[in-house]
Formats: C-alpha cells, sequence, structure tokens
C-alpha cells in the first residue's frame, strides 16, 4: 500500500505521530506522479518547488491542527491559482501563467494547510465527459487505459484513483464530477449550488457550476467539503449559511431511512451491469433497516436538452471575454480589430468549445430566445418542483450515477449526440441545485467501476453523506485499487 | 416648416459611489491609465460581480427625483457585444425590469412650460476607454470600467432643439440636486445621444429616426438637432427618404456626419445576469432612500417666490444650481437681506464666476463673508460703490468684510459737517455749474456729484451728497 493509499484521517495521526513528515507525503506525491503519469495525463502543471517549500515550512511550524495540514492535493485547471498556470485545458488558455488571485475554495484549502501540487487535466473549459477534449492530452482511466476517465473532471478522477493525491478538486456542471467519480472508481460530490464559492472558477455556465471534492473515502469527501463550504462575500449566489460538521453526520446508520428510486434511472438505456449493481446496493440499504420505493421524475426526459440550451447560452456570453486582448492567446495574424476577435477565438478554442459557443449563441438570438432559452428555464423549473415533491416524502434519492461504465477511448468522441444523451442521469441535479454524490458500487464485467448515485435535499449534505458512508461501510469496493505497476 | 420635429434624449449618467458597481476599485476621475482596477473590472477568468448596495440606492435616488415609480422585483441583464473597452465581452445592465419608469420632468422654453416623459432609468456598468494611437494601434485604460451608470431614456415628448436643451438643463439641476452625481460633461460623467425624426404635421407615425452621438455640451446638442431637423427637411422635401443611421455632430463644422447606417436592430442576445441574483426592493427601502431626497428645484424655486418673495426669474436663476441655492439660503440664515443676497450672487458673484471659469466652492467669498459685507452696505458703513472694491478683496482672498473696510480705509463718509466743507469747495470752482443747475439741466447735479465722489475716493455718502449740494447749491 502505497502512502498516499490512506486517507486523511490516518496521514493526520501519521503526521501527527512523526511517523512520517509533510515533506515526505509531497515527495511520494510527486515519485507517483513521475512514475505513473506518462500515461495517465492528469497533470497539466505541476506547482513541485512551492508544494515541497510549503511542507518543509509546515513540517517546522509545529503547529498540526489544520484540518487538511499536509495533505498533497490537486486542483482542477479550471479554478484559478494566484501565480500558478491556469489553462482550462485550452491552447487559448496556454500562456495564462498568473491569474492574479487565488479562488476562495484555493483560499481555503491554504488556509487549512492543504498543499497544492498541481493542475488537473480536464475536457476543454470543461465541456465534454470523456476528457478527451483537453487541448493537451487526453487523460487515460487508471483501471484500464484503453478507457476514459470520464470528464471533465477526469484528471482530478484519475489522479485520486492512481493515487497521485489524496484529494483533488473538480467542477460539475452537468454530471462533470460525479460521473469521472463513477468511471474511475472513486468517490465526487456535486454540493448544493450555492454551498461552495464559485469565486475563481473559470465560469462555464454560471447558474449551473459547483465545485466539489473527488477522495477515495466518503469520510475525506465529507472533511474537503467541510474545508471549502461555506458563504462567501465575492460571490452573490453563495448562500449565507452555516456549514455543519459533515464527518459528524457520518454514523453508519440509516435504519428508517426513506430512499426514492426514479423508474427512469433503472430503466431503458441503463446498462444491465449498473443496474444490477444499483439493485445490489439497495439491498444493502433494506438490510441496514431503510426502505426503497420507486418514483417518477416525470419531466427527466427534457432535461438534456434543457441543459444543453442553458448550459450553452450562459457559456456563449461567459467565455465571451476571451478574446485576445487582456489575457491568453492572441492570433499574430489579425488585420484589424474585429479579426483580432476572430482569428483568436477561432485558433484558441476546440471544436467542442466552438460548438457549445454557437449552440448558445443562436439560442439567445431575436426571435428564438423564447422557443429555446426561455422555455429551457421552464423545463428547468419543472425539473426542480419533480424533485421537491419526491422530498416532501423520501429522504434520499438513488440511482446510478451513469446508465454505463467508463467508454472505449475514441468511442464516443465523435457523436456528440450520444455523448450528450448519456448526461441524462447527472443533469437533472445541476438544474435543480440538489446535492449528489457518486461513491463506488461495483464492477461491470469488463473490469470497469460502476458508480452508485446518492441525492438529497437542498443542503442536506449531511444525509447525502450519512447515506453514502453507511454503504460504503458495509462494502469493500472503495478499497480496490487499479493496478498501474510500480511501487506500492 | 412643414414638419413636426420628434425629439427623444438618452442620457448616460455616471454616479459618484465610492467604489465600483461590481468591485472595491475606487471611483474616481482623472487617474493615472489602468491604476484603479480589480480582476474584476478586467473581467479576469472566475471573477464574479457582487453589486455594490450604494449604487442601487443611488440610482433609487435619481429615479425618484425625475418622478419615476420604483420597481419591487428587478434584476440585471447580460447584453452581450464585443469591443476591447468591454472587457466581459458583455455590459451587465438591466434589459426588461428597469430600476424606474415612467417619470417626468417639467421644462420651460420661451416662459411656456410643458412635460416630459421619462420612459426609463436604468443602472448598468460603464466601460473602459479607448485612446487610438498614431500607429494603428490602441490603448485600452480600463479606470472607468465598472463606474456605476444609469441610463435615462425620456419619451419622443420633445419637439424642438431648444426644448431638448431645457431638457438637459433641467435633468442635469435634479441630479445635481440629489447629490449622486456631478453631471460633469467635460469629464463625462453625463453623456448624451440624441434621436431625432421628422413627420408631416398631423400625422402619428413617427418618421425613420437618426441618431446623434459625440454631442459634447448642451449648446452642441442643440445645435446637432438644428442641423438635423434642416438636414432631414431638406431630403424629404427634395422626395427623398430618411435612412435609419447613427450621426456624429463635428464641433468645426456644426454639421452632423454620417458614422453608419444601422440595418434592423443590433441583436445584443440579452439574457438575465446569473451571477446576481434578483434585487427585491421592499417599501422600508424605498421610503428610506425617499427620506434622503432633498427638496428639489420646483419647490425650492416655488418657496422662493412665495415665502422669500423674489421674482420667477431670480427664484428660477438661484435654484438652478444646488450650490447657488444653499450659498443664497446661507447668506440669509447669516442675516442678509434676501434682495441684496440675490441681486448680488446673479451679478457680480456670477459675473466673477463666468469671467474667471469658476464655480462658487472655488471661491473664497463664503455666505458669512457675503452676508456681512450685505450688512455693512446697509447700515451705511460703505456705499454699493465701495462695496464692490470689498467685493473684489473677498472674492479673491477672503477675510472679514469689516476688517477690509477698515484696512483699506474705505468707511463712508456720511458726517454733515465733512461732506459740507468738501461740497463748498466744489461748488466753489464750478460756478457754471451752479447756474446750469438753477436753469434746470440736471445734468449739471449729476456732474457735481461725481466731482464730490472723485474728490472723496467714493467713500462719500451718496444720499447725502445729493442733499447737501442741493442745499448749498439753493443757499448761493
Amino acid at each position: 500500500m502505497s502512502l498516499l493509499d490512506h486517507s486523511i484521517k490516518e496521514l493526520e495521526a501519521k503526521l501527527h505521530n512523526k511517523e512520517i513528515t509533510s515533506e515526505e507525503l509531497v515527495k511520494a506525491s510527486y515519485e507517483r506522479i513521475k512514475e505513473v503519469d506518462g500515461d495517465i495525463q492528469a497533470f497539466l502543471t505541476l506547482n513541485e518547488e512551492n508544494a515541497l517549500e510549503t511542507a518543509r515550512e509546515l513540517d517546522k511550524s509545529g503547529d498540526d491542527s489544520a484540518k487538511l495540514f499536509g495533505i498533497p492535493c490537486g486542483i482542477k485547471d479550471n479554478i484559478v491559482t494566484k501565480g500558478l498556470r491556469t489553462t482550462c485545458a485550452s491552447q487559448f488558455l496556454r500562456n495564462f501563467e498568473d491569474p492574479l488571485y487565488d479562488a476562495t475554495v484555493v483560499e481555503k484549502l491554504g488556509s487549512e494547510k492543504a498543499i497544492n501540487v498541481g493542475k488537473l487535466n480536464m475536457d476543454e473549459f470543461a465541456m465534454g465527459s470523456t476528457n478527451e477534449n483537453s487541448s493537451f492530452a487526453a487523460v487515460k482511466n487508471p483501471w484500464n487505459k484503453d478507457y476514459v476517465p470520464g470528464g471533465s473532471s477526469g484528471g482530478s478522477a484519475a489522479a485520486v484513483a492512481a493515487g497521485e493525491v489524496v484529494f483533488s478538486l473538480g467542477t460539475d456542471t452537468g454530471g462533470s464530477i460525479r460521473q469521472p467519480a463513477s468511471f474511475c472508481g472513486v468517490v465526487g460530490i456535486k454540493p448544493t449550488y450555492g454551498l461552495v464559492s464559485r469565486y475563481g472558477l473559470v465560469a462555464f455556465a454560471s447558474s449551473l457550476d459547483q465545485i466539489g471534492p473527488i477522495t477515495r473515502t466518503v469520510e475525506d469527501n465529507a472533511r474537503v467539503l467541510e474545508v471549502i463550504a461555506g458563504h462567501d462575500k465575492m460571490d452573490a449566489t453563495s448562500a449565507n449559511l452555516d456549514v455543519p460538521a459533515y464527518t459528524d453526520a457520518l454514523t453508519g446508520d440509516v435504519k428508517g431511512l426513506k430512499i426514492a428510486v426514479p423508474k427512469e434511472y433503472i430503466g431503458e438505456g441503463v446498462d444491465p451491469d449498473v443496474k444490477e449493481a444499483v439493485l445490489n446496493a439497495l439491498k444493502v440499504y433494506e438490510s441496514l433497516g431503510a426502505t426503497w420505493e420507486e418514483v417518477s421524475l416525470p419531466h427527466s426526459q427534457y432535461a438534456v436538452a434543457a441543459y444543453y440550451l442553458i448550459s450553452s447560452s450562459e457559456a456563449s456570453a461567459n467565455l465571451a471575454r476571451f478574446d485576445g486582448v487582456r489575457y491568453g492567446v492572441r492570433s499574430e495574424n489579425a488585420e484589424n480589430m474585429i479579426d483580432m476577435f476572430k482569428k483568436s477565438r477561432s485558433e484558441g478554442f476546440g471544436e467542442e468549445v466552438k460548438r457549445r459557443i454557437m449552440l448558445g449563441t443562436f439560442a439567445l438570438s431575436s426571435g428564438y430566445y423564447d422557443a429555446y432559452y426561455k422555455k429551457a428555464q421552464q423545463v428547468r423549473t419543472l425539473i426542480k418542483q419533480d424533485f421537491d415533491k419526491i422530498f416532501e416524502e423520501y429522504d434520499v434519492i438513488i440511482g446510478p450515477t451513469s446508465p454505463t461504465t467508463a467508454y472505449k477511448v475514441g468511442e464516443v468522441i465523435d457523436d456528440p449526440m450520444t455523448m450528450y444523451a448519456n448526461d441524462i442521469l447527472t443533469v437533472p441535479m445541476n438544474l435543480a441545485g440538489v446535492p449528489a454524490i457518486s461513491v463506488p458500487c461495483g464492477f461491470a464485467s469488463n473490469g470497469m467501476p460502476i458508480g452508485l448515485q446518492i441525492i438529497g435535499k437542498h443542503f442536506d449534505e449531511a444525509a447525502v453523506y450519512r447515506t453514502a458512508h453507511a454503504f460504503e461501510q458495509n462494502t469493500d469496493h472503495h478499497t480496490k485499487r487499479p493496478d498501474l505497476g510500480g511501487a506500492k | 416648416m412643414n414638419f413636426e420635429t420628434i425629439i427623444g434624449l438618452e442620457v448616460h449618467v455616471e454616479l459618484k459611489t465610492n467604489s465600483k458597481i461590481f468591485s472595491s476599485s475606487p471611483n474616481e476621475f482623472g487617474a493615472e491609465p489602468n491604476t484603479n482596477i480589480h480582476p474584476i473590472d478586467l473581467g479576469y477568468p472566475g471573477t464574479l460581480p457582487v453589486m455594490n448596495e450604494e449604487a442601487v440606492n443611488f440610482a433609487m435616488k435619481a429615479a425618484m427625483a425625475l418622478n419615476c415609480e420604483i420597481a419591487t422585483d428587478t434584476k440585471f441583464d447580460r447584453k452581450n457585444y464585443f469591443y476591447p473597452d468591454n472587457p466581459k465581452a458583455y455590459q451587465i445592465s438591466q434589459y426588461d425590469k428597469p430600476i424606474g419608469e415612467h417619470g417626468w420632468i417639467d421644462i420651460e422654453v420661451d416662459g411656456k412650460k410643458k412635460r416630459i416623459g421619462i420612459t426609463r432609468l436604468h443602472l448598468e456598468e460603464d466601460a473602459g476607454k479607448l485612446t487610438h494611437g498614431d500607429y494603428g494601434h490602441s490603448l485600452v485604460d480600463c479606470n472607468r470600467q465598472g463606474t456605476p451608470l444609469v441610463e435615462i431614456v425620456s419619451e419622443p415628448d420633445i419637439r424642438t432643439p431648444a426644448e431638448a436643451y431645457a431638457y438637459l438643463e433641467k435633468l442635469k439641476t435634479i441630479i445635481q440636486y440629489t447629490g449622486v452625481s456631478d453631471c460633469k460633461m467635460e469629464e463625462g460623467s453625463l453623456r448624451c445621444d440624441a434621436n431625432i425624426s421628422l413627420r408631416p404635421y398631423g400625422q402619428e407615425k413617427f418618421g425613420t429616426k437618426a441618431e446623434l452621438k459625440n454631442l459634447n455640451s448642451f449648446a452642441f446638442v442643440q445645435k446637432g438637432l438644428e442641423f438635423e431637423e434642416k438636414r432631414q427637411e431638406k431630403v424629404l422635401l427634395s422626395g427623398g427618404v430618411i435612412q435609419q443611421e447613427t450621426r456624429r455632430y463635428d464641433e468645426k463644422t456644426k454639421e452632423t456626419i454620417l458614422m453608419r447606417i444601422k440595418e434592423g436592430a443590433e441583436d445584443y442576445r440579452y439574457f438575465p445576469e446569473p451571477d446576481l441574483v434578483p434585487l427585491y426592493i421592499d417599501d422600508a427601502w424605498k421610503e428610506r432612500i425617499r427620506a434622503e431626497i432633498p427638496e428639489l428645484p420646483d419647490a425650492r424655486r416655488k418657496r422662493y417666490v412665495d415665502e422669500l418673495e423674489l421674482s420667477e426669474y431670480d427664484a428660477g436663476i438661484l435654484t438652478g444650481s444646488k450650490e447657488m441655492a444653499d450659498f443664497f439660503e446661507a447668506a440669509i440664515a447669516d442675516g442678509a437681506d434676501v434682495k441684496q443676497a440675490a441681486n448680488w450672487l446673479m451679478g457680480e458673484v456670477s459675473g466673477y464666476m463666468n469671467k474667471n471659469q469658476k464655480e462658487l466652492h472655488d471661491l473664497a467669498l463664503t455666505p458669512e463673508s457675503l452676508a456681512s459685507m450685505i450688512k455693512l452696505i446697509e447700515d451705511g458703513t460703505i456705499s454699493s460703490k465701495i462695496a464692490k472694491k470689498v467685493f473684489a478683496e473677498l472674492v479673491e482672498n477672503g477675510g472679514d468684510p469689516q476688517q477690509i473696510v477698515k484696512d483699506k480705509g474705505l468707511v463712508q463718509i456720511s458726517d454733515e459737517g465733512q461732506l459740507t466743507e468738501v461740497i463748498s469747495g466744489i461748488l466753489d470752482q464750478n460756478e457754471q455749474s451752479i447756474v446750469d443747475y438753477k436753469a434746470g439741466k440736471d445734468r449739471a447735479l449729476g456732474f457735481l456729484v461725481g466731482q464730490v465722489m472723485k474728490a472723496t475716493k467714493g467713500q462719500a455718502n451718496p444720499p447725502m451728497v445729493n442733499k447737501i449740494l442741493i442745499q448749498e447749491m439753493d443757499k448761493r
């Protein structure tokens, strides 16, 4: 077992007892990265010198009371880091060496003494479900390098699965934390919209984006979320609420828990292996004294269409600032101002990003706004009402995270419609704003991990974690590690 | 004129909040380029806007002063367009739910009163500023980016360029009274675009309009509209059609020049700003702001006429700027006679300001010193003529009028014996004038008064000089 395979709590004890130093831990992280990341390609930029320097300072400081003291982590590359290149995996920002400030979540991790090992690969501007849209390199799934890690937080999920870091931050606009967590056999949560500050997250779709942790265990996940959650005066959409101690919710007790299982989530289009794993998970809950019933989320069928209209519309405006004027790459071939905008954007953005910008620009155009953007917002309200109704009677909703396990590399990248359709199980939660976690719940016949999705009420992350933790404590899926060779 | 002119004005006013609308950068004019900036102003990736409550308060105040209804549920929207001075490539503005709607102001042209409707007032962010270099390059200064701005759109109620001028003057005065903006056109804190079209008298449908830009003073707005009125009339009379176009006013040639022809409405793809939560303005909030609005020019003017018994004209001039009216009232509070204070402010003080291109606050004169000087005139210590010398000192260097009079030996000579002595001497030297006076030539008296004033360096008490001169001549 590698040093980095330990939980945060175990590492905390080892650091406290001086069995290890933070410097050793960070070095182990970089050694692992050097060993496996040539194949995995999870990292885009390393922060080695600073990270080791910080670790040495922590070791000297003597005060190890911080919640993430000395723990190496990785940050998805659409979260800005002062003085450290932030690219969003886009050629447009390949030269964006200094975003001038730290995202609020980065500041919060720093104040609890986590150590930022480097920036993690992703689909360009978080648009994609396979990581093949990274303009630098496609991340590979640690369980089998012929498979994609999922996306868009593929680097974040793969780095944790491969034991390169103890935890990572991802972002989820329509499933971008949960789906790669599911594909890579790790734990990833999309918190309630408004729980975690978006200040410093390069916006894809402002009304849907949330930052969340990816870890190997539910307990680690709860601990990291406790650190990054909370009101931020720099984000007008952040909720002004106290953050509960999520780790206190991990009692293992789910007796009497009322679980809703939407029939739409285990019906047609869901892989038999995935369905079986979910039904097995429900049996585990039954054995623990919880009950489950089949319910319906009737507007789910419209979720993908509404999601792509809203997210692309917002993206078309959010990504308009990349014009070559102030930062990023400016085309060398421009003849005038308009030409500079056009050429910089044409040269800087990849195919998928352009596709979404065009889709969003069209949806917002005069004459189409009512039929597309406005209609999509109305659908969004209906989807939210679907959830509200279920939560009047049930504590949590459970289903699969993704209808399938990881795709093979190249399998869906040229078929955006299929790729978009597979977001069916993750986008409704972003549209409704509710929290949802993906935890490992088994392996398909091809050996690829399967994720179980647990969805809670707004700001009821505690129930989501308690439910996920009880399952984890009674199964051993989360203890499995991919075989990547190298040191053990 | 065969046509009726239809004018509507769009006025942008910068609000003088302490910080910018979405960031903590200071909101000030005239700093070195790109020094008052924050990553938020530069639209850096990951930054988010947070609404400055003071900007909302100021916008509400302006809207209330312009008699607008204030929205209860309002929101902000993104207006999308690419331009180097627009760092996010969208401007955060208000599309379908402005803070204020259905307002009006009253104007007066040639003694005729008229009410001009205000369609809407909305809050938005100002853009940066471009400077075009000589070598095909342009420089962007983002200091102005994020300055809170209100856009005030009038109804097409204005019928003449003179009414447009009066509307702007009145609007500026009202906004200045509220204290939310300096409204300095030369610093760009007030900017105006004008829409103008012509239609045959009696026709209901508006003609095609032209939009005038680059109007850098109220006078240019009027002149630009006058030119445009004639240009459009000429086109229409010769059987031509007006194209919907944007024209700019050239100050040198005094003409409007075509900038671009508008082909349909530009598509800004407005949609609700997801980074800001909708704004709910409850009654308590509205009332709190309403209570902060000072007495506005029309009410003040009425009070001056009704209570201070000033003429409509004088009251209008004095209330034309809040600074002037405040100064006037402070002088009265310090004991100045109402009419004297009004006359001095409209006469000597305004004359000095115009001549020296200065504002009241630039002068060394204070309401207290003006009042004190007026009291010296009233009690006969100095004559009005001498007072002009005292004023010259006060306005340049300030000080206590009583002390100035003393130091410069300007006290009026009201001693009968002393004056009689001077007058006797003057009469001795001007026998012919006495003859003329007795022959009924009034000019002779004026001449003799002048001689006495000259001999006393203007310090003789004029009514007494008159009286003694007549007495003494009657004796001879």
